[in-house]
This record gives structure tokens, sequence and C-alpha cells, in this order.
């Protein structure tokens, strides 16, 4: 018999099954143990797979990371500070960090703005399904695919010849253009357009979330808002985004931290070139294609260090949710 | 826990549908076609190119294609099936994605029960530690964890995608559905307990149910993020065992080093993304109004 | 609830099944035969020259060749050699690289696996010398290309009779027979994460044939300044004589725009070119994909600028190596490089062999570009390929930038001389 289908079974039946038996035998466990200490010890039980699985294939690695950073090329060459002194008096590191604060701006405003709209929007038509698929396709389109998608949209002839790309045949329509999208740096618009390409997949994200919350909202909740004479919008106002907001804070998390760690986009479309590059694909190249892991490793730490804003922010979002509920 | 009923739900729909003012109505419809056009036209044209031959792809516009003569051909379709491989890899993608997906939502499903209905000290930090790893790029974490699969043996199996992609899935599968359980009604759980529910049976008989669309996008995620991953199988699985290698790799494949075959790129991925798109459309059920606990709060 | 939950446990069971049956169906028993991984960044049709090559290999031995082909070889390798999870063969990025993998003691040596005597007679020194480390042969090349080709379409005007012998000579011939084309060279150096280096071969070409091998080594490796006279010349030659005779530096430098398709212009009526600078693996590629050889194509070699470094030719390779001396992967190495093996790649078409004896050539051109390679008084390796990765990726952004705005000439070399002053170090 072959060996992928015994497998298929342990993990299919075997694997579920396996995990809520873990969850039983926590109850069993706890039994065992003082009645007062049990509340105490009851969460960590809860959560030790989860916080195995965190340590080894996240924290563990990224320790080591952030003791790569201080070491050089070579591994076990401490050199101190000198990979983030490297980043930020290198030439091209003012680019990238503005390039980076433009994709989480940009891509966190379109993609939840939008996705935000979508989700309440549908909520009042009967085409749901239909219109909430259409956002959710390019989601559904792989990295590689997403390439060569956008590249037939900023597709470029020269003036005279057929144009070949959406947007410039649109543009020809009313007799303007040719346009290169990817060279155009003045006010970094190319860069832009990069993000518009990451907003077009992660749109479907954000919108899918924030309809499943918006789901949850109670019906009666809304009929009173309007029985008591409340426009649409101010309902949407005073009673609908409220009650989001825990999502609309979710969603913009993720997707903040999506837009730090891009990178296969602006690698694949312009490998950073006419002012496009940002910290991410810097970081990969230095650590794959140069070799220089000490270099990438200090700018993963970059990355870390920037989400602290966001991290704060959520910290005191909880403890909001948690008084109110 | 009862959820409204569907006939007063579908009352309350119509009833909201008519109340809208006629112009409101309009701008409805009209910004979600408008987007919808916008969402879909890049798509559409990598359909038309997809059955175009590359000199005409190179040649003129998609569009042109629309109006007789337009020259379709499936030509790029047999290429890439004739390429051969793919029906292993696609077999190996689902061997991938199917436990890679499940694994996690269960996994994180206690951490979340336990992050938002369960008190200990230091919770609220943990918890943002635990969302801050998302920005962990999974490049940094290749080299540790390869060299721990060889120490075990087990580099290029199945397995260790499974275990990868575990824990790499897990900080937004916690983020989500913590985010979900946490704003579940406290009194649910409040007169299960008194009740003499244990915690065990709040969260498999109420938690788990009403958490059930935040579960669903989760696992739509999940699904889609592990299919079309290419990096992560192609570092744990590539070098031991090529056979195991899902879709993307050999999709990526088709292209020659020089860039040559990228007209194949366009039909291989519209194979590949059928599988997502079915698993949205069945799990798109799920999200309707009143199947969670929020109807039992107001 | 009830309900719901049990008829979920039925979906969960029918998707069970569904998988056990998919898994039953593609079974694929693994015998007592041993195998050899290999890693490379073939794909396409160059994938399936490579298995077809090593078939008959597979057919004698009994063994099999699981090949994986990647683009990410970069990242698969760097993450293998640092953590000990390697294929048993594998294409090395270049030279560099590869001397690394030798030093941390990853690669193994292969002057006991091949037949020394034998490789060294049917290969070009110098492609021996690269694949050389501290004495010891740790790479091979499975595969050759030569750079610096000159492509035009005999229909336009057939330059057999009188191919130009001198740079000065090229230029006043494409000039007088550009007719009705809208400019005289085609140029395109758009290719995805790597683009620019269809640039980087002009500026080889010309250091080669202007400055002389000398220069041209040092200038690889280090020790001649980009600021230099030479250097700067060639880059002051390639603006004067290609980008200001091309018809949009804007189409020229643009990211959707693959080299691939560089070479389209010469098919067109009217052309929008008479020559187009490219390596012998074009003919493979874009609108020469389809297209007879001689008839609807041809190319010249690239000719000599300074009469004293005369016959010098550039080259390129895939160089290749092994990290696990198993037995099946030592015979798998020793075969690839056999004249046998590698007449069944040439034969295909789209590669040439740096195996002197594989002459299976499909047709004249090939056979011509493989004789420029066997045949050169002084062979180059691609320089770009020798140095170290993050000076070749300045030097691909450098020839967007001189090719965009010619006037950066000046900015853009002493930018990388910024960068040589640190690429060199690690």
């Amino acid at each position: 018999m072959d060996g992928r289908l015994i497998t298929a079974i342990v993990v299919l039946v075997g694997v579920p099954g396996a995990l809520l038996g873990y969850i039983y035998l926590t109850e069993i466990l706890l039994k065992f143990a003082p009645e007062r200490a049990r509340p105490r010890l009851r969460p960590w039980l809860w959560m030790l797979p989860a916080l195995l699985f965190l340590f080894l294939f996240l924290i563990f690695p990224t320790i080591l990371t952030i003791l790569r950073s201080f070491q050089g090329a070579l591994e076990g060459t401490f050199v101190g500070l000198d990979n983030y002194v490297w980043f930020f008096t290198s030439g091209d590191a003012l680019i990238s960090l503005r390039n980076s604060a433009l994709w989480v701006v940009f891509l966190t405003i379109i993609a939840v703005g939008l996705g935000l709209l979508v989700a309440v929007l549908v909520d009042r038509v009967r085409y749901e399904s239909f219109a909430k698929s259409v956002i959710f396709v390019p989601l559904a389109i792989s990295m590689t695919a997403a390439g060569v998608i956008w590249r037939f949209m900023f597709d470029y002839q020269s003036p005279g010849q057929p144009q070949t790309g959406t947007l410039n045949g649109i543009l020809s329509v009313f007799g303007l253009g040719p346009v290169s999208f990817l060279q155009v740096d003045t006010l970094a618009l190319n860069t832009i357009f990069l993000i518009v390409v990451m907003a077009w997949m992660w749109t479907g994200f954000a919108m899918v979330i924030l309809s499943a919350a918006l789901k949850g909202i109670s019906t009666e909740l809304l009929e009173a808002g309007r029985v008591d004479g409340a426009t649409e919008w101010q309902v949407f106002r005073g009673i609908v985004f409220p009650l989001l907001l825990p999502t609309v804070a979710v969603v913009s998390t993720t997707i903040v931290i999506t837009a730090l760690k891009a990178f296969d986009i602006v690698y694949v479309m312009t490998n950073g070139n006419f002012s496009t590059d940002v910290v991410a694909s810097r970081m990969i190249k230095e650590s794959f294609t140069f070799g220089n892991i000490g270099h990438g490793s200090a700018l993963a730490v970059i990355l870390l260090l920037a989400i602290i804003p966001i991290m704060a922010l959520n910290i005191s979002r909880f403890r909001a949710q948690e008084a109110i509920r | 826990m009862t959820a409204v009923p569907r006939a007063e739900q579908a009352v309350a729909t119509q009833r909201r549908r008519a109340a809208s003012p006629r112009w409101g109505r309009i701008g409805v419809h009209l910004t979600l076609v408008v987007l919808m056009v916008i969402w879909l036209l890049p798509t559409i044209g990598l359909l038309v190119n997809s059955l175009r031959s590359s000199g005409d792809i190179a040649s003129s516009g998609w569009w042109t294609s629309l109006f007789p003569p337009t020259g379709l051909t499936l030509d790029n379709y047999s290429a890439v099936i004739q390429q051969g491989g793919l029906g292993d890899a696609f077999v190996n993608s689902l061997f991938i994605t199917i436990p890679a997906t499940i694994i996690p939502i269960f996994v994180a499903a206690f951490a979340a029960y336990a992050f938002s209905w369960m008190n200990f000290p230091g919770r609220n930090l943990l918890f943002v530690a635990v969302v801050g790893l998302l920005v962990v790029p999974l490049q940094t974490t290749f080299i540790p964890i390869l060299q721990g699969f060889g120490q075990l043996g087990i580099a290029g199996d199945f397995l260790t995608v499974w275990l990868a992609h575990t824990g790499y899935g897990l900080p937004f599968a916690i983020y989500l559905l913590r985010n979900f359980m946490g704003s579940l009604p406290r009194e649910v759980f409040e007169s299960a307990y008194i009740d003499g529910a244990s915690p065990v049976t709040a969260f498999i008989r109420l938690a788990l149910p009403m958490s059930i669309p935040a579960i669903a996008a989760l696992a739509i995620f999940q699904f889609l993020f592990i299919w079309n991953d290419l990096l992560v199988a192609l570092i744990y699985l590539g070098a031991v065992r090529p056979e195991n290698l899902p879709m993307t790799v050999v999709i990526a494949n088709l292209v020659n080093s020089q860039g040559g075959g990228w007209e194949l790129l366009g039909p291989a991925a519209f194979l590949s993304m059928a599988l997502p798109l079915v698993v949205f459309f069945s799990l798109q059920r799920y999200f309707v109004r009143g199947i969670t606990g929020g109807a039992v709060k107001g | 609830m009830e309900e719901r939950s049990s008829r979920q446990m039925k979906r969960v069971g029918v998707l069970a099944a569904a998988l056990i049956a998919v898994a039953a169906c593609s079974s694929g028993g693994s015998g007592a035969a041993k195998s050899v991984t290999v890693i490379g960044t073939w794909g396409g049709d160059e994938q399936k020259a490579f298995l077809e090559m090593v078939k008959p290999w597979e057919a004698s031995t009994g063994n099999t060749v699981k090949y994986t082909g990647t683009r990410d070889i970069n990242t698969v390798l760097t993450t293998g050699v640092a953590s000990g999870v390697l294929p048993d063969l594998a294409g090395l990025p270049g030279p560099g690289q590869m001397a690394e993998f030798v030093k941390s003691g990853a690669l193994k040596p292969l002057d006991s696996v091949l037949d020394v005597a034998t490789y060294k007679s049917e290969t070009a020194k110098a492609l021996v010398d690269l694949g050389t480390v501290d004495g010891k042969l740790s790479g091979v090349f499975i595969k050759a290309a030569v750079k610096g080709l000159i492509w035009y379409n005999p229909k336009v005007h057939d330059y057999a009779s009188a191919p130009p012998a001198t740079w000065d000579d090229l230029q006043s011939q494409a000039a007088s027979n550009k007719g009705s084309a809208k400019a005289i060279w085609c140029l395109r150096l758009g290719s995805g994460a790597a683009s620019g280096w269809p640039g980087t071969d002009w500026i080889e070409d010309i250091v080669l044939r202007q400055a002389g091998p000398q220069v041209y080594n040092d200038w690889w490796a280090g020790k001649v300044k980009w600021t230099s006279p030479e250097i700067k010349k060639a880059f002051q030659t390639f603006v004067d004589g290609v980008v200001k005779n091309i018809a949009d530096p804007t189409e020229a430098v643009d990211p959707t725009k693959d080299f691939s398709g560089g070479g389209d212009p010469l098919f067109t009526d009217p052309p929008g070119c008479v020559v187009f600078h490219q390596a012998s693996f074009i003919t493979g590629l874009g609108g020469f994909k389809g297209k007879a050889a001689g008839t609807d194509y041809n190319f010249f070699p690239f000719p000599d600028i300074d009469p004293q470094y005369a016959g010098a030719v550039e080259g390129a390779g895939d160089l290749f190596g092994m990290f696990h001396d198993t037995d099946a992967a030592k015979s798998l190495m020793k075969y690839l490089v056999t004249k046998d093996a590698q007449d069944i790649w040439v034969k295909i078409g789209g590669a040439l062999s740096a195996n002197k004896n594989a002459t299976s050539y499909p047709d004249d051109i090939s056979k011509r570009s493989a004789d420029l390679l066997t045949n050169a008084k002084t062979f180059a390796f691609d320089a770009s390929d020798l140095m170290p990765k993050a000076m070749n990726d300045a030097f691909w952004t450098a020839m967007l930038s001189v090719t965009k705005d010619p006037s950066s000439i000046d900015s853009t070399l002493s930018k990388l001389d910024e960068v040589q002053k640190t690429a060199y170090a690690s």
C-alpha cells in the first residue's frame, strides 16, 4: 500500500482527534492539581501546543537572527552595530525606508478602505456572493501569476506602436500616453503603482474578514437604530462602525505587517530599480543573493522594531475591548 | 444558543432594502459595479492572453481578440498539460495544504480561547508578542529549521511542511480567532459554567460553533497561502524529496532560465487557482447573518 | 447545533475519503534503485533536454534522476549549505559562491570522480580553471553560451559575404543598410529580477576588445576602478554607438519589456532596427523561436575594436557541482561531462556544450557559435558573472541608468566605485 495513503488517513482523522484528545487530557491532568492552582495552570496547558510551534518555528529562529545581526558576512565574526550603521549610511537606505513607509500607509488605506466599503455595500445587494467572489479572485492568484497579470496591465510600447498594455490601451483611447508606469519615479508614483498590485490582491482579504464580522452584528440592533429614524450613514457611523472597529484593527494590523514584509512584487516587477526598493526586498537580496546574512539579519531586525508602535496600539485596544464586554 | 430564525432575518433584510432611498441604492450598485469591473479587468486580460499565441500577445492588446478574427487557441493550455508532472504535483499540493490548514486551526483555537476567556498574568503582553511574530520574515527561519529537520532525518517529508506551515500560520490564526472569540457575549459562557459545564465543554459546545464564520475565513486564507506557497515547500522538500513538490514549483518552472515559455504561466495560473476558488465558494455560505452568537447579545 | 456539527463531520468524512482515493490512484512505489537529486535553474525546454540527456545513464545504471528546476536556487543553496540539507548535485550560481561552498566543505572535489585527463582535453582551459579552487576541480560546465553575437535579418541585408571586421566598419555598414528601419540597433535590458544584464554584456564585449583581456580580468576582479579611463571609455562607446542609435530608450529599459523579445523588430516590415546584440541562446526565445536559422536570421561575431586584441570571445556557462559523493552521484557527474551525454543536449538545440568534441549541432548557426567558443584566441568568461553578486547587481542597475540617461555616466560610475569598495571585502 502507498505510504501516502496511510499518512493521509493518519493526518485527517488522527490529527484533529489527537488535538481534541489533548484538550480533554488537560482537564484530566488538572484534576491532579490542587483546586486553587487549576485556573492558573489551565491557560498554559491550552496554549502549550501553540507556544511550542511558535517557539520552534518563529521565536527561536528570530533570536538567532538578532544574534546574527551583530555578526559579519562570515558567521562568528562579531562586528557590533556595523550592519546597522552600514544600512543607515548606505545611499539607498533612505529610499527604501521611504518606500516601505509608503507601502504601509497606502496599502493599508487602499486595502482596508475598499475592503470595508465592499463588505458594507454587498450586504445590501442580491448579488452579494458574486460581488464578493470577484473581489476575492486576486487573492487566489499566486505571486508568479500576479506578476504576469500586471505586466500585461503596465505594458509599454513606444509611441506610435499599437499599445499592448491594458492601462496604456485605455490612455490611448483618450489620445494620451504611452506611459512607462514602472519608470515614473516622480512623487514615487511607480512605488504607488506597485502598491496598487498588492492592494488588488489584499482588498479581498480585508473584505472577507470584515464581512464575516459584519454578519455577526445583530439585526435587532440595526433595526432599533433605523426605527429611531437614523439615516443609513448614521446607523453605520453610530452602530456598525464601532462594532466593527476591533476587526478593522485586526485587518489593519495584519495588512501593515504584510506591507512591511512585501517584497515579491517589487522583486518580480522592478527588482528595486527606478527607486522602488523596499527594506524587505533589500533584506532578501543581502541574505540570499549577496550572501551577506549579517546585513540581511540587521534588516530583519529593523522590520521587527518597526512594528512595536502598532503592537502598543493593539494592547491598549484589548484593554478597551475587555472593559466593555 | 439560538440564532435568529431565517424567515425573520429575510424579512428584516427586505425591510431594510425597501427603506433605502432610491438614489442611495443606485450609488451602491454603481460603486460595486465599478469596483468589480476594475477588479476583474486584470484577470480577464490574463484569461484572454492565455488563449493567444506569444506572438499575438507581444504585438497587440488582448482586447483586440475580443472581436473577430479572434485568433484564440488552446495551444498554451495543452502545452502546460503536456509538460507533465502537473498531476502528481496537484496531489502533492493537496497533501501539503489540507493537513497544514487543519492543524493550525485547532492549535490556534485552543490558544485563542485561552487568550480570550481565561485570566492569567501577562496575558495581553504575551498575546501581542504572538501577533508581533507575524512580521518575522519566513526566510530568516529557514536555516535553523532545515538544520533541525536534517538532524531528525525528516527533511523532505510532507510532515516538515505541515509543521512549518502550522508554525508560520499560527500568529495570524490566533489573532483572528482571539478577536472573534473575545467578542462573543460573556453571558453565554457564564450561564454554561453555572450549568456545570467544564471549560472543554464550553469550548467545544459554544466557542467553536459560534466562531464558525471566523474559522471559515481562517480556513480560506490558510488554504490559499499554503496552496500558493512556493518557497517554503521548495526549501523543505526540494533538496531531498523533489517528488513531493507542489504545483507552484512545477508551474514556476514552466519558464526556462532565460525567461522563455512565459506565455504558459497564464494558463497554469488558471489551472492552479481553480481549487482555491472552489474552497472559497463552498465556505462562503458560512458568512451569513445569524450564524453566530451576535444575535444573542442584542 | 448538534445537527450542524454532525453534517460537518460527514463533510470532513467525504473530504477524507476523496483524499484517500486520490492517494490510492497516484501510487509511486519507490524501488530499490538509487536516486540522485539534482537542483538547477533549467526550466521548460531546458528541463526537458536535461532529462533527455540523463535517460541513457538511467537506463544503463538502473538509477533515477530526481530533478528540480527553480529560479530561487540562491535561497535553496544558501540555506542548504548553512543547514547541511542539500541535493546530491546542483547548478551553482557562480565561481565566487562555488569557492565559498568549497571552503565550507559542502562541495566535494571532482578530481577522483571525473576522468580528469579527458575532461581537460575536451574543455577550454579557461573553463577548467574557473571550476578549480585551490588546485582542486570543484565545478564543471554542463552548458555554455557565446556572448556578443550580432544578429540580423538576411532578407533586409545579408552581411555574410563581408561581415564587419571592426567596430567602425560595423557602425558604417549598419548605418548604410538602415534603409526604412526606425533605428540601427535593437536594445532591451528587461529581464525581471535580473533586469539590466543584457547591457552588461555590451560593456564586457567592448572592454574585452577595446582595453584587452588584462584590463578585463583586473576589472572583474575589482582591481580596476569603474571610473578608470578604460571602463569609462567603454561606457562612452556603448552610449555613442548604441544608445544614441536605438528607437526608444524608455522601451529599452522598461521593466515590462523582456530582453527575449528584443530582437523581434528585426523581423517586422518595415524593420524596427537592423542589428541586435545578444548571446547564442536567443535563437530559442521571442521572435527567433519558430523562425528558420540561416534564412530568417543570421549572425556575425562581435567585431574587433583594437587590432592588438583581435580574436577575443566572451562566453558564459552553467556551473555544476556535487554536494554528496554517493556512488550514484559520482557516476552521474562523470557521465554528464562526457561527449555522449553532451551530444544529446546539443542535438536538441538551444545550448552549446563546453565539450569541444560534442558537435551534433542541429543547424549551421549553432555550429558556428560553438566553433567561436572552441577556436577563440582569447576566451573570456562573462565578467559580471565573475563579480561578487552585490557588484553584479549594481552593474545591472547601472546599465538601466546610463541607457535611460546617457548624461549620467560619471555619476553612475562613481556609484559603482562605492559598491566596489565593499563588495569584494567578503
